[in-house]
């Protein structure tokens, strides 16, 4: 199949193959069994320019865009899911910088970030406030010309580990939606701490815990976007993530079919490989072809938000939706082909099956998912 | 420049067409074509059923080209000892001498080695070119280059041999570039064509997948580096007779831009496996990195030394040090146990004299088995966790 | 300080396989890949600058093909590169290379060159000292560690047949590196763009002045006469299938009869 990549993102390709084959995924097992956070080769990628992916050249990245993003998140996701959401959450935290940075903001946060030097996360999640997201509790206080945070979130990805945190708090409770702000935070602010590390299902190599602000003060110059626009910031910047999440998934469930693929042409029983027996093979054609349907969803969505458009939650959502569902599905079939094998911790199988479950339910349920294009189908619908 | 066919006795059958490695082999209308790709490896000459290809020939530089007498050995030395490989030279330079009726030399330099002459003569030199200084106590490319250099030219030798170590593959090149002439390394056979008195060097090529005969017919002397244990040693007689020469090479500016600031031995490892009687080694059919420990067990049980083949060295899973084979060390102990190593060309080179070789490999059609005397099929971490488990019982 | 690297393109003759049938190499499939020490000797020449500045061109010799070792070159760092292409070139043995290589080193200038220590194709190991003589420079050969220590002066350790040796070496100087000396890096994105627009002028022997009798077949004073194959072990030994642990035992009670055990 062509996917009709230009030369450079053919190069991104490889390049981004190259290394999830050569670095990656040698310790996946490894990094996933003893929890290990991949520092070493997020260095490895950083050195190779893939924080650069998609930070305009301005301000020091490649200007690749979503579609650069996404062809990285696939082949790095095939070799460990966990490595690719720790390479994502940084690109969440740089997103809202993009879109709603002053030029001071960017010009002070974006060159480490796009070299890699620093990583960055985002912010939104609470213990009150999951797919009800706007049911926050985190506060942000004026007093003067600083801003002084309190509250905590939950399950932040690359919490503890990343510089630069880009997080939502209330600015003014009585206004509802409209009273959320977007705040840059980076570690080592005094009231700024970390709860422990979760133990997850899957997604292992990636660090997940609590943010905890206690009187955190931070300059005035640390609000992102205008006082009131926190809501705005986090749904744009999730929108326009989306589609690397579906990428994420579509690379778990491709690693998983090539292994299944790989282990059904050796393994004999009957006296026939059973790749032969069309049970499996009709279970291999299915997932195939799911996987491609998910990647052409999700490339689209990705060009589509590269061709500049500006209203895109729903094709976002649709590639996010598909491609997570997916994911899950053709991984289990995956374990399912590998029979007892594939239970077997021997195998890579049953850690993507682990790490697949995630991409349905962060950056949005895939519930929320079906929430938002419906809306959306209903909007256009009422204009026409 | 490239390999020529003619046209008139190619017949078309394409055989040389997979054998290039280099692609440069095409065929239209009928005939072989080749294309400017072509490195003159040789290649499809020696596979074209109608020796329809041929090399192309050079015409000699100058009208000097037959002239040279005697075939010389680099008679290398570390702290007084004569390298081991010396006498394998001798013995091979020996064979030579004799069957074209000239003599065999043996070039020695050194501080205070006088007294190793003898055993030179008394493994087979006839001469010894002795220069004993204090500039050269130590091995160094600008004096040592500029001095043999100046022996060459006084006494013109016809060949000159050196052994294929470290220090010989930095000398051997330096001084044939100063002599411009032609120089073989590695040579794992080396015969004389009599008549033209012309040394046929042979080696392995193509990093091992194609043997090369190789000559070098216009320029003296010939020169060639020889692997260490692929020729057998000379034997020491006592009473053979020889001729110490001392000349008398003044060496006045030799720069010194080298200068040696310290030295480590590391024993350990390196020595062990190249003394070794037993040697167990592991290859990629370990699986990884911690299968190889059951390779350092066997060699404990067994007390012999352990390897590696080039595919786990270049993963890490052991070091350069215990690397067998065509970039690696060439052995020849009483016994080899190749551990999950398929055989490969480049690896065999490096163990197939060993006296006894055994292969495990899960493979049957693994390369391997068919130079072990004792293969066993299997799967190699159970068959070696088993012999431990045999070996541990039996002590 | 002006650090000139030396690269092959070279057939990845660990993948070239033979067929057992008709005895000829299987060329098909077999990747064209930057001979493997050279990427080490890359990698330390980009080192080298990260350290004390100055600048890495890639030179290599070879048919017009091997501009894509090169393109790889500047995609992993070097920030220029050189191909020496001409079918005067072609033929050359390990002297003429040398030759051919040292003329174009003086075209461009340097204060250092590095090697590999020897291709996999060739494994001769012989054209980083040729090419120092060449040039009238010292070498070392086989080196696993190289610093800079003042300006014009080198500090390598050097591998000896049973251990190692630190030498200090008054520059210009040339040096071939072994694989302990780094760990070669990936490509960059930002390498493979830049590397992406570059073109390669070929040099030929005019540019480099070069005298015609020293170089290809006329300046190569060996040359192969016979190739052959290998010859394959007659394979007399004993093969035995089946359970593991009976075999191992068997095996331990042959050793012990050898009286290996």
């Amino acid at each position: 199949m062509d996917y009709f990549l230009t030369e450079e993102q053919q190069m991104l390709r490889e390049l981004a193959r190259t290394i999830a084959v050569e670095k990656i995924a040698p310790i996946a097992a490894e990094l996933d069994e003893k929890e290990i956070f991949p520092r070493e080769l997020l260095q490895v990628m950083a050195d190779s320019d893939l924080f650069r992916v998609f930070v305009p050249e301005e301000y020091g990245g490649l200007g690749m865009g979503a579609m650069g993003n996404c062809l990285v998140m696939e082949e790095i996701s095939k070799a460990c899911a966990g490595v690719a959401v720790t390479y994502a959450a940084s690109g969440l935290g740089i997103c809202p910088l993009l879109l709603f940075g002053s030029e001071e903001q960017k010009e002070k946060y974006l060159p480490a970030l796009a070299s890699g030097e620093k990583l960055a996360a985002f912010a939104l999640t609470e213990a009150e406030a999951g797919s009800d997201a706007a049911n926050i509790r985190t506060t942000a206080t004026a007093d003067g010309d600083e801003f002084i945070l309190n509250g905590t979130k939950q399950w932040i990805t690359n919490g503890g580990e990343a510089d630069v945190y880009i997080v939502i708090a209330m600015t003014d409770k009585a206004k509802g939606v409209r009273g959320a702000s977007a705040f840059i935070v980076e570690k080592g602010t005094p009231g700024f701490s970390f709860g422990k590390k979760e133990k997850k299902m899957g997604i292992r190599a990636s660090a997940t815990s609590e943010l905890i602000f206690e009187d955190c003060r931070i300059p005035r110059e640390n609000l992102l976007g205008r006082r009131g626009t926190g809501y705005i910031v986090a749904m744009r910047t999730l929108d326009r993530t989306r589609p690397g999440v579906g990428a994420q998934a579509v690379g778990i469930a491709q690693g998983a079919m090539e292994v299944a693929l790989r282990y059904a042409r050796e393994r004999v029983q009957f006296g026939q490989p059973i790749s032969s027996f069309q049970a499996i093979q009709h279970m291999l054609a299915d997932m195939a072809t799911q996987i491609e349907a998910a990647r052409a969803l999700v490339y689209s969505a990705a060009r589509f938000i590269d061709s500049g458009a500006k209203e895109f939650s729903k094709e976002a959502s649709m590639a996010k939706l598909f491609a997570s569902d997916t994911a899950m599905k053709v991984t289990v079939d995956a374990v399912q082909i590998m029979g007892g094998s594939g239970y077997m911790r021997d195998y890579p199988v049953e850690k993507m099956m682990r790490d697949a479950k995630i991409t349905q339910i962060y950056e949005g349920t895939n519930q929320i998912q079906r929430n938002v294009i419906a809306l959306e189908l209903i909007k256009e619908s009422v204009k026409q | 420049m490239s390999v020529s066919v003619r046209i008139d006795e190619c017949n078309g059958c394409a055989d040389c067409v997979p054998s290039c490695p280099y692609g440069a082999i095409s065929m239209e209308g009928g005939s072989a074509v080749v294309s400017a790709e072509c490195t003159m490896c040789g290649a499809c000459v020696e596979v074209c059923p109608q020796n329809a290809i041929e090399m192309p020939q050079s015409e000699p530089a100058d009208s000097d080209t037959a002239s040279g007498h005697g075939i010389w050995v680099f008679a290398e030395q570390r702290n007084g000892e004569i390298a081991s490989v010396v006498y394998e030279l001798l013995e091979a330079g020996r064979k030579l001498a004799d069957k074209i009726g000239e003599e065999l030399g043996a070039v020695l330099l050194g501080k205070g080695i006088a007294g190793a002459a003898d055993k030179l003569i008394g493994c087979g030199a006839d001469k010894v070119f002795l220069l004993d200084d204090t500039q050269f106590e130590y091995y160094r490319d600008d004096h040592f280059t500029a001095a043999i250099a100046a022996l060459v030219r006084a006494y013109r030798p016809n060949i000159f041999l050196f052994g294929a170590t470290t220090n010989g593959r930095s000398l051997a090149p330096r001084l044939a570039a100063r002599l411009q002439t032609g120089l073989t390394a590695d040579c794992t056979e080396l015969d004389i064509d009599v008549d033209r008195k012309l040394l046929l060097q042979t080696r392995p090529a193509l990093g091992g997948n194609i043997m090369a005969t190789i000559i070098c017919q216009y320029r003296r002397p010939q020169m060639a580096t020889v692997r260490p244990k692929v020729f057998p040693r000379a034997e020491y007689d006592p009473g053979r007779k020889g001729e110490v020469v001392a000349p008398e090479i003044a060496l006045t500016d030799v720069d010194t831009r080298v200068n040696i600031v310290g030295a480590v031995t590391e024993a350990s490892d390196a020595m062990r496996l190249d003394e070794a009687d037993i040697v167990v080694a592991g290859g990629r059919g370990l699986g990884s990195a911690e299968n190889y420990r059951l390779v350092e067990e066997l060699a404990a049980l067994l007390g012999g030394a352990t390897a590696a083949s080039r595919a786990i060295v270049d993963e890490g899973w052991a070091p350069y040090a215990s690397q067998v084979g065509q970039t690696g060390k060439t052995i020849t102990p009483k016994l080899y146990i190749a551990c999950g190593i398929s055989g490969a060309v480049q690896h065999l080179i490096g163990m197939r004299s060993a006296a006894t070789i055994v292969a495990i490999n899960k493979n049957p059609e693994a390369p391997i088995f068919s130079v072990a005397h004792y293969g066993i099929v299997g799967d190699v971490v159970e068959v070696l966790t088993e012999m431990i488990k045999t070996l541990k019982k039996l002590k | 300080m002006r650090i000139i690297v030396c690269i092959k393109q070279v057939p990845d003759t660990a993948e070239v396989k033979i067929n057992r049938e008709t005895n000829t190499l299987i060329r098909e499939g077999v990747p064209s890949i930057i001979n493997p020490f050279d990427l080490h000797a890359l990698e330390e020449g980009i080192r080298i600058r990260e350290k004390h500045g100055g600048t890495v061109t890639a030179l290599t010799m070879g048919p017009a093909q091997a501009g894509e070792a090169l393109r790889e070159a500047v995609a992993l760092g070097a920030d220029d590169a050189v191909l020496l292409s001409d079918r005067a070139f072609a033929g050359a043995d390990t002297l003429a290379t040398a030759y051919t290589l040292a003329k174009a080193a003086e075209k461009i200038g340097f204060d250092l060159i590095l090697c590999g220590r020897q291709a996999i194709d060739g494994d001769t190991a012989q054209v980083g000292p040729g090419m120092a003589e060449c040039l009238a420079i010292p070498h070392v050969t086989c080196i696993r560690r190289l610093a800079v220590t003042e300006t014009e002066k080198f500090r390598v350790e050097r591998m000896t047949d049973d251990g190692y040796e630190t030498l200090e070496v008054k520059g210009p100087a040339l040096f071939t590196v072994i694989r302990e000396i780094n760990t070669p890096r990936l490509p960059s994105l930002r390498g493979m763009l830049r590397a992406k627009k570059m073109a390669f002028e070929p040099w030929t022997a005019a540019t480099i002045n070069a005298e015609a009798e020293r170089i290809g077949l006329s300046g190569s004073p060996t040359w192969v006469v016979k190739v052959f194959n290998p010859p394959l072990p007659d394979g007399q030994g004993e093969v035995w299938q089946g359970d593991s642990a009976e075999n191992a035992a068997k095996l331990i009670a042959v050793l012990r009869e050898r009286q290996f055990v």
